[in-house]
């Protein structure tokens, strides 16, 4: 076994970056952490709601606290993480560029990188769409669930996929009211259950509809949704104004692959799973060698299926940095896709499942 | 008796239809309703979850595998201790009773102000629209609900396909 | 509808999943010369939402914006921080005496403010 003491570099500490560190960490392979951000977990805090899936995927806790369980385990693993830290550069041979606090910058040699850098969510654009109270369904997110402020009163939601819709209860737990949810699409894209909750809040769904405008003079005062055609134009004479101080656009989040291109990665387009982003093979690996690519930049699904991909990624490179035996990979590396089939079963993980096979099934080499 | 739950349909509307969800078996008939309290459960589509499952103490729901299958309740196994209300991340199961002129629904709840126990409400159907008044019984928050209230009200009978809900007050938390 | 109603009191004091809000050092920053107390750790956006305000910025030519994607991938929610300008308010925490100011397009820099590193944002 070639064991080297090159550390693992792990860039994103959301829960896939969380979850390949710890299993890194757990081999006793050095590794180490390193978010942009001054706090780690990535998208996980800000989900307040109960997970689906079954007890390995954590179902029924939520997200904050499996948040709040990764980091423990992480501190009490004595994780070396690096917070603030940028990683800006990934150059050949591994060679990792680092800047702390927008001050110092520094090389690490990796043993193996995994690139955890998620998504960033899609912007819609419409007259007003630049006024004050225009935001992204996940800054609104942020904004109650972490900042603990409310950004407007009286809200229109863009999107009724899973992310709208569950930012669509949360705005109202936050005390906030939700006048409609808009989809452009002839029906609705979150699970059944996600929309049942708040159409019993008394908010409505508008299906084939669309935001025309945002109106308002320091702000945003008004919004004007209209029908759509099946070609998503508006139908001129449907125009209904909405009393609204904010618009929430959850149209969807593209893998931010900024990284990943610098760092050499093939890129496949997979719309289904938010366009182009890097390829890999059935252990997260990508066409650069001992580079892997985990998360929602691997296509974008959920926080249970980030965390697994983690988890796959992290005891691979472990292996392949001689931490883990043969026989240590294959059984961990077999309950973890074990778990990510499961998640990916019925009649929306069915498309994921048969875009990821897609993405394995090209290969990830050059 | 509302109408609207004729028109409606889960995926334009966002609320399932009685026909949707009778298309499932997951909900007792009004008879039965009379007979014994029931389990209701609406959720319809196969989606990896099985936390109803591992929440009963009776094992009377069964998920099984792949953990896609809808939920089958076994009534006779059932003691309506009412665990699967708070642990269905969906918020997807209510307990309905009929006794007399009245029926009962127990509700999981994750808004504030929650109501108190005493209070008059508006019972609401799964558009939101207020059908019928209502009073609280109860309202329970023990810790293993994981933040997940569950409210006890009482409306009347002729109503209780329908209800699903109480309306909700918003304003200043 | 009228905007200034409806951003006062927008801190979410509490919360059925979240809780009551915890307590938080205070912190006073400054907003075009007035005092706002913010909690400590906070971003300053999120400081500047709870006292109200609803204008970040003005581009140059005079659109007024506040933020977009909250997580400081997009820019919009740039301010001039102690005489810095484009600094994002959504990932920078605040610090006691900060001051904070509208900017006009890409702002000015104040070349008595700049440290060393010429950052805003440490």
């Amino acid at each position: 076994m070639d064991k080297n003491n090159k550390p693992a570099i792990v860039v994103g500490a959301g829960p896939a970056g969380l979850c390949a560190a710890i299993e890194l960490k757990k081999a006793g392979a050095p590794v180490i952490l390193i978010d942009e951000n001054s706090k780690p977990g990535g998208q996980l805090f800000k989900q307040i709601h109960k997970f689906f899936g079954s007890r390995e995927h954590k179902a029924g806790v939520r997200g904050f606290d499996i948040g709040k369980e990764l980091l423990k385990e992480s501190l009490d693993l004595g994780m070396d993480v690096r917070l603030s830290t940028e990683v800006v550069g990934i150059q050949k041979g591994l060679k990792v560029w680092a800047v702390e606090n927008r001050a110092r910058s520094y090389t690490i040699d990796a043993g193996a990188i995994i690139i955890a850098t998620g998504a960033t969510e899609n912007a819609l654009s419409f007259p007003g769409w630049t006024l004050p109270g225009v935001m992204t369904a996940g800054c609104a997110q942020t904004l109650i669930n972490v900042h603990r402020v409310l950004p407007g009163r009286r809200v229109l939601m863009i999107g009724s996929g899973n992310v709208g819709v569950i930012v669509a209860y949360q705005l109202m737990q936050a005390g906030a009211q939700v006048a409609a949810v808009v989809e452009a699409a002839p029906r609705l894209g979150g699970y059944g259950v996600h929309t049942a909750k708040v159409r019993r809040a008394g908010v409505s769904f508008r299906t084939s509809t669309t935001v025309v405008r945002a109106e308002g003079k320091d702000g945003v005062e008004r919004a004007v949704i209209a029908k759509v055609d099946e070609r998503f134009k508006p139908i001129p004479g449907t125009e209904e104004t909405l009393e609204v101080d904010t618009i929430c656009i959850a149209v969807g989040l593209t893998p931010s692959i900024e990284l990943a291109s610098l760092a050499g990665c093939r890129m496949t387009y997979i719309p289904e799973l938010g366009g182009n982003m890097p390829a890999h093979d059935e252990y997260m690996r990508s066409s650069v060698e001992s580079v892997y690519v985990v998360g929602d930049i691997a296509g974008v699904e959920e926080a249970s299926s980030a965390m697994e991909e983690g988890r796959l990624a992290g005891v691979h490179a472990a292996w392949s940095m001689g931490f883990l035996s043969d026989a240590q990979l294959k059984s961990k590396a077999d309950e973890t896709v074990q778990r990510l089939l499961s998640l990916r079963q019925g009649v929306f993980g069915q498309k994921r499942f048969l875009a990821k096979k897609r993405i394995v099934e090209q290969g990830a080499g050059k | 008796m509302s109408c609207k739950n004729r028109d409606i349909s889960l995926k334009i509307d966002g609320a399932p239809s009685l026909e949707e969800l009778k298309a499932v078996n997951m909900l007792p008939s009004v008879e039965e309703l009379t007979k014994k309290a029931c389990v209701c459960i609406e959720c319809i589509e196969e989606i990896p979850c099985n936390p109803c499952e591992t929440s009963c103490p009776q094992e009377a729901l069964t998920v099984g595998s792949p953990i896609t299958n809808l939920p089958v309740i076994d009534r006779e196994k059932c003691t309506v201790c009412g665990l699967c209300i708070a642990a269905c991340p969906g918020l997807a199961i209510t307990i309905k009773s009929v006794e007399g002129s009245t029926a009962k629904i127990r509700f999981p709840w994750e808004y504030l102000p929650f109501p108190v126990a005493g209070e008059k409400v508006e019972m609401v159907d799964r558009t939101g629209e207020a059908l019928c008044p209502g009073v609280i019984l109860s309202v329970v928050n023990p810790a293993r609900n994981n933040k997940t209230a569950v409210v006890t009200a009482e409306f009347p009978k002729e109503f209780v396909e329908e209800i699903i809900s109480i309306r909700r007050k918003y304003g200043t938390l | 509808m009228t905007r200034s109603s409806v951003h006062e009191h927008s801190r979410i004091e509490r919360h059925a999943v979240l809780g009551d809000l915890p307590k938080a050092e205070e912190v006073t920053i400054y907003f075009e010369g007035k005092a706002v107390t913010a909690r400590e750790g906070e971003p300053i956006m999120s400081a500047l939402i709870a006292a109200g305000v609803g204008v970040f910025r003005y581009t140059k030519k005079g659109s007024p914006r506040r933020m977009f994607c909250g997580i400081g991938r997009c820019t919009d929610c740039v301010m001039t921080v102690d005489g810095v300008p484009g600094v994002r308010t959504c990932v920078t925490e605040v610090r006691d005496g900060m001051a904070v100011e509208r900017q006009h397009g890409v702002g000015a820099w104040k070349t008595e403010n700049m440290t060393e590193q010429g950052d805003g944002q440490k």
